[in-house]
């Protein structure tokens, strides 16, 4: 017998006490199709400039950096000012559409995936969750998953609309997003501050394998 | 390294933690300070939690209930996706999945998330056997993976040593750097093993990852680190294997949400842990990164089995632990104590049930049944009552033995003759006031050498408890 077949002959055997195997399927089933929020906390709940408030703090005590900008078309130049102060001469950015039609005079800037010899990464999210200061980042063809994680320095695009309170509002984003295949992309990266370890006497140390630093540049909700 | 059990030291693993005064230090500051202080000040921040560790015990069982009907959905989202499912009834079915996907890649080394089903299987001996590098990725199992030792803790895995300990795993083991470097600073010793891992990460075959939570809505399986390790893991080698077993699935994205809510905030006291990755499948069309290959191994081990008897709770287990942070034996003790793979009082739970009860039988008594365990459980298990379970099991095959059953029955024969059990416990304190004398106390006492180690022991004052009860001193 498959090992397959053992493994399902034995749960069965187990189940089978509690509901018949009809039961079990149309209540998974159920479960699944209806895809039911459980507990969202009061803190997850947030509207208006308060969630944007909370997004901030929250990713600020995550150690995050938090940049306000004014408009999209402010990006090149917050960039560059994080070049010349980490003295990097060029970035490594996502291949997305927002950041190929900015205006980068003056701005070295390559697109593609990350390498081993990125200094510093530029993407955008997807998402930001309110409750806890967190960034949704997807992978495709516009936000390769390497580039979160090779550079010493992750920059990440945000707007301020696509905060979302909670992290519930941004599955139902994806849900509504899929057109045809599955619903998640290869890689969804909730990533909430720079990387991390207390692996050594549990003293926290920022900047384990991943990226030292995270700098979100925010921007504001009035001029996408 | 060798995950042969050793429970059956677990006294003397026991004596030797609590000799050693550079442990009992590190024990002391970190967990009291360190992880139950975080977990309080999580909790704080979160007033719904205790409502949402109901829910996360009600969405468990409802899983446990339904279990073969989330796999197979799960299963058949997986492949949906372009993933590869395989099924292993035990860790010698599941090495030998591991072992033909490495080697038809033609597989020399190997990276590894940090992932206990790996430990569980003892993984690592397996690919070294074929020829096939594995490379522990997470730092704590990293220095642990050079020292040739069992983790200590089941998030922590080199929680048991100094930074000093760390320096000189280091000064042994990259013999290539200059030896007169130093290594005081914990941040040159994190850098240092980041510059030597990096590229270890670029070269890699097969990624070898873990995975905390299943989707079976989604044929998602997702993992939870705060190093990033796990990301360059499974996002650069050509091929990735989530390594798992089957309590691992849930109905839904919003259902791993509700778990991740507690996970994070009841281990280290964050908000969320800093990298919440969920991978489906292999990559996408047009996708520059990602493995082209994707595999899920599925390990029952035993867990099927489990589902049907009286431990079936600790299947709701989401491997926070809290309950070892809290546990005050393994507070002394540390992991090693224990023998093998799960220390604390989870690891008490699952060790006999893995290893066998003769073997583990010491396990379960390593408890005070004081029930913090089961207090800070995010998931509600009754940790103490499983154990007292398994001490039942032990007892019905003749463990303990010897002496301490016939200790037992003597004190059940007094017990149960109250005129004869005062007499004996008189006699006693007649007996240790003289020989304490004038003192009133014991510099030592034969069997309470522990005690008398660290204090004096008292002689008893006054009568029995009976004789002052009738007195009238209550």
């Amino acid at each position: 017998m498959s090992a397959r077949k053992a493994i399902f002959a034995r749960l069965k055997r187990t189940l089978d006490e509690v509901h018949n195997p009809t039961v079990r399927i149309s209540g998974a089933d159920q479960r699944i199709r209806e895809a039911n929020a459980n507990i969202i906390p009061a803190r997850g709940q947030t509207e208006g400039p308060a969630r944007a408030a909370m997004f901030v703090s929250e990713a600020e005590a995550a150690d995050a950096e938090v940049m306000r900008l004014a408009a999209l078309a402010d990006v090149p130049r917050f960039v560059h000012d994080i070049l010349i102060q980490a003295g990097a001469s060029q970035i490594k950015a996502a291949p997305h559409p927002q950041l190929q039609d900015l205006d980068w005079t003056g701005v070295g800037i390559h697109y593609g995936r990350g390498e081993n010899s990125d200094h510093i990464g530029l993407s955008v999210a997807l998402a930001g969750v309110a409750e806890t200061g967190t960034l949704v980042l997807a992978s495709g063809p516009q936000s390769p998953t390497t580039l979160n994680f090779l550079p010493d320095v992750h920059v990440v695009v945000l707007e301020e609309e696509n905060i979302a309170a909670n992290y519930e509002a941004v599955w139902a984003t994806l849900r509504a997003q899929k057109t045809e295949g599955p619903v998640m992309p290869r890689t969804v990266n909730w990533i909430t501050g720079p990387s991390r370890t207390a692996d050594i006497e549990q003293t926290l140390l920022l900047g384990a394998h991943g990226p030292r630093k995270l700098i979100i540049l925010l921007i504001d909700g009035k001029n996408p | 390294m060798t995950h042969e059990p050793h429970c059956h030291d677990f006294q003397k693993g026991a004596a030797d933690a609590l000799n050693n005064d550079q442990l009992q230090e590190l024990l002391n500051r970190t967990l009291k300070n360190g992880f139950q202080k975080k977990r309080l000040n999580g909790m704080a921040r979160l007033p719904e939690y205790d409502q949402l560790r109901d829910q996360a015990r009600d969405l468990k069982n409802h899983i446990l209930d339904h279990l073969d009907a989330y796999l197979e959905r799960f299963e058949l989202e997986v492949q949906k996706a372009g993933g590869h499912m395989h099924w292993a009834e035990d860790g010698d079915q599941a090495r030998a999945i591991i072992g033909d996907i490495c080697k038809k890649v033609g597989a020399k080394t190997v990276t590894k998330g940090k992932s206990m089903i790996a430990e569980e299987i003892d993984l690592n001996d397996y690919l070294a056997e074929q020829g096939i590098e594995p490379i522990e990725t997470d730092l704590g199992e990293y220095i642990i993976q050079l020292r040739n030792e069992l983790p200590s803790h089941i998030i922590a895995p080199a929680f048991h040593l100094s930074k000093n300990q760390v320096a000189e795993t280091f000064r042994e083991h990259h013999q290539h750097l200059d030896a007169d470097r130093s290594l005081e600073e914990p941040t040159t010793l994190l850098n240092e093993a980041r510059k030597e891992l990096r590229d270890r990460f670029l070269k890699a075959d097969v990624g070898i990852t873990g995975a905390n939570f299943l989707v079976a809505e989604t044929g998602t399986a997702m993992i939870v680190t705060n190093e990033g390790n796990g990301d360059l893991t499974q996002c650069l080698p050509p091929v990735h294997i989530a390594l798992t077993s089957i309590d691992k699935v849930v109905p839904t994205l919003e259902d791993a949400t509700l778990l991740l809510r507690l996970l994070a905030r009841t281990a280290t006291g964050q908000e969320q842990s800093v990298y919440n990755t969920f991978f489906t499948g292999p990559k996408r069309e047009g996708d520059l990164d990602g493995p082209d290959e994707f595999h899920i191994v599925l390990l029952d081990n035993g867990r099927t089995e489990l589902l049907g008897s009286e431990f079936r709770d600790i299947l709701r287990c989401i491997r926070c632990g809290a309950c070892i942070n809290h546990c005050p034996v393994y507070g002394v003790t540390s992991g090693h104590a224990y023998g093998w793979v799960y220390p604390g009082p989870m690891g008490s739970v699952l060790t006999p049930f893995f290893v066998g009860i003769e073997e583990a039988h010491l396990l379960p008594s390593a408890s005070t049944f004081c029930g913090r365990c089961q207090d800070v459980c995010p998931v509600r298990i009754p940790l103490p009552d499983l154990l007292r379970n398994w001490r039942n099991r032990a007892f019905a095959v003749g463990k303990p033995g010897g002496a301490q059953r016939l200790a037992l029955k003597v004190w059940a024969m007094l017990a149960q003759r109250p005129g004869l059990y005062h007499v004996t416990a008189r006699f006693k304190i007649w007996a240790m006031k003289s020989l304490a004398g004038k003192r009133g106390h014991f510099k030592w006492f034969i069997g309470a050498g522990g005690w008398t180690k660290a204090r004096d022991l008292p002689a008893p004052q006054g009568g029995t408890f009976q004789s002052r009860y009738q007195k009238g001193e209550r």
